[in-house]
């Protein structure tokens, strides 16, 4: 009896496994320089098969999220006549980067049962811990972060935006906005077959601040008193020289 | 040209960094103040976080101020023991700021305090310094010229602690110069502003100290005190951002000269009442933002 099931199980992988992500990127690093103003990503890849494609819609999608931090959701209420902070919840779990592209718009080409469990649109990769207690408020201050992140560039989902040529080859491009955090970006492709996913496929965007802007911010983390006053040094010798050079100025 | 900053975590047009810290330098040397109660809220607005703006743009105040002092010192018109006791006030109220500032980034209200302060404040002493021109203006078109009595004494000058400050040419409590640096080094933590605008009236009509003075003994205290401002926010914050105080710097530092080309051709009064005008116009719009439905109403943290 155990033999059969796990022949069955076997089976079943190997059912899964009929349709396959090969898939890469045109940069898996990108340096965060002192002139950094965004840059794009091409993720490309193709449909692997052992047998001719079966019955159903073949759908891609794509989605690359950044580093998640605990956010504090504050909103503000009038109180005599001026607007002040009042309410505040705290979202355990928000990524300060979420881009989700796919051939069609997501609802079509993923089930409810799925997104859920794989946690795919924008909306179920914002988690809070406290949401057993007040689900109505959390949702309204989840959707806030939604709103103020996507009016940043911070969030996008784009149905559409993947294009599948032959049912085989796949490419999109991947916007990354120039207030970027940096961290390792999860990149995960799905493929979906009547809104179920049939196989998935992940990798990492490393984003680094590199040369200068990396020194900077060590610095001023590690050794914050040599750098507040390596800042003053700075402040004080231009003092200095625009005081002189503009003396020198005037004596012409 | 965008330049990404590394504290800040934004990227920003280089131009228009250059072109803030350089219009802050041309009222700075029109007006010979420091010009971060300009700077600060402006920073707020092109998308630099708070926190960051107020910690940094004391490098600018710094620089600035440091270049007007050595002209000052050259004249001769530093009165080093009331600066140093200014100065002594300002550290402690610059430590006290700097605690504040770091519990109310903690609730979430610093926004709320630094804008409050600005409104207050600006409204306050730009009201005061309007009707004062004013009314200088209008005594000087009907001819009187009557020059005010300076060394009256006041109630402050005969507490305890008395000190000679023969560059001033006083003989008063140490009490009332300390009290107006703690008052003065709480707010320029708080608010990221140098404090001029404040001290220099306060220095003139609650001190007697003679006008010529004045303004090196602030520079002389403003220099030093932001330059510890600096550090403890770099220290306790990590909110210094050295490329923005770097871009603000160069702006700053040639705005302050063409600034100061153009005061020496603006009449005396018409200067003070313009000044008023800036001061009070700002205050005015960061108090509209208060009370102003604002479309978002929810803002994160970290």
């Amino acid at each position: 009896m155990i033999r059969f099931l796990l022949a069955l199980l076997l089976l079943a992988q190997t059912a899964n496994a009929a349709e396959r992500v090969v898939a890469d990127m045109s940069q898996s690093l990108v340096s965060i320089t002192a002139n950094f103003d965004g840059t794009a990503i091409l993720i490309f890849g193709a449909v692997k098969r052992n047998s001719p494609a079966p019955k159903g819609q073949l759908e891609v999608i794509i989605a690359v999220t950044g580093p998640s931090s605990p956010v504090i959701v504050r909103k503000k209420s009038r109180i005599l006549g001026i607007w002040v902070n009042r309410e505040a919840v705290k979202i355990d779990f928000a990524p300060s980067f979420y881009a989700v592209a796919s051939t069609n718009p997501l609802p079509e080409v993923l089930s409810q049962v799925e997104d859920f469990q794989r946690r795919v649109s924008i909306e179920r990769m914002i988690r809070s811990a406290e949401s057993a207690k007040d689900t109505k408020k959390i949702e309204k201050f989840a959707q806030a972060i939604v709103r103020i992140r996507d009016a940043n560039g911070l969030y996008t989902e784009t149905g559409g935006k993947v294009k599948l040529t032959e049912g085989t080859l796949f490419k999109t491009e991947i916007a990354l906005p120039s207030n970027l955090v940096e961290g390792d970006y999860l990149t995960r492709i799905f493929l979906t077959r009547d809104k179920k996913v049939v196989d998935e496929y992940q990798t990492t965007i490393a984003v680094r601040k590199v040369g200068l802007e990396r020194w900077i911010y060590n610095l001023a983390h590690e050794r914050p008193l040599v750098y507040g006053i390596l800042s003053l040094v700075i402040a004080i010798f231009a003092g200095w020289l625009a005081s002189a050079i503009f003396r020198v100025l005037r004596l012409n | 040209m965008q330049s990404y900053l590394p504290i800040a975590e934004v990227s920003v047009s280089v131009f228009l960094l250059l072109g803030l810290g350089t219009t802050v330098g041309i009222l700075s040397g029109i007006f010979g103040v420091g010009g971060g109660f300009i700077l600060t809220p402006l920073l707020f607005m092109i998308g630099i976080p708070p926190a960051v703006a107020v910690g940094t743009q004391g490098t600018l105040i710094v620089a600035s101020s440091f270049s007007g002092m050595l002209a000052h010192l050259r004249r001769k018109s530093v009165d080093y023991r009331m600066g140093s006791v200014l100065l002594a006030g300002g550290l402690v109220g610059s430590a006290i700021g700097v605690q504040i500032f770091k519990v109310l980034e903690r609730i979430g209200q610093v926004d709320l305090l630094v804008k409050l302060s600005y409104v207050l404040l600006l409204g306050v002493v730009g009201g005061l310094m309007l009707i004062e021109a004013l009314a200088a203006f209008r005594r000087r078109n009907q001819a009187h010229h009557r020059r005010a009595a300076r060394k009256h004494h006041s109630w402050v000058h005969g507490w305890p602690l008395k000190v000679k400050f023969r560059t001033s040419k006083l003989y008063i409590s140490a009490i009332p110069p300390f009290g107006i640096g703690i008052m003065v080094g709480v707010l320029s933590a708080i608010m990221g502003v140098g404090g001029g605008f404040l001290m220099l009236p306060a220095m003139i009509y609650i001190l007697g100290m003679p006008t010529k003075v004045v303004v090196g003994t602030s520079l002389f205290q403003i220099t030093f005190m932001l330059s510890f401002t600096t550090v403890l926010h770099a220290v306790e914050n990590q909110t210094v951002d050295i490329v923005l105080g770097f871009i603000l710097l160069v702006g700053g530092v040639i705005g302050a000269q063409i600034g100061t080309r153009i005061g020496v051709k603006l009449k005396a009064d018409t200067l003070r009442i313009l000044l008023a005008l800036l001061v009070l116009s700002i205050s005015i719009k960061l108090a509209f933002d208060l009370v102003l439905t604002p479309s978002e109403l929810f803002s994160l943290a970290n």
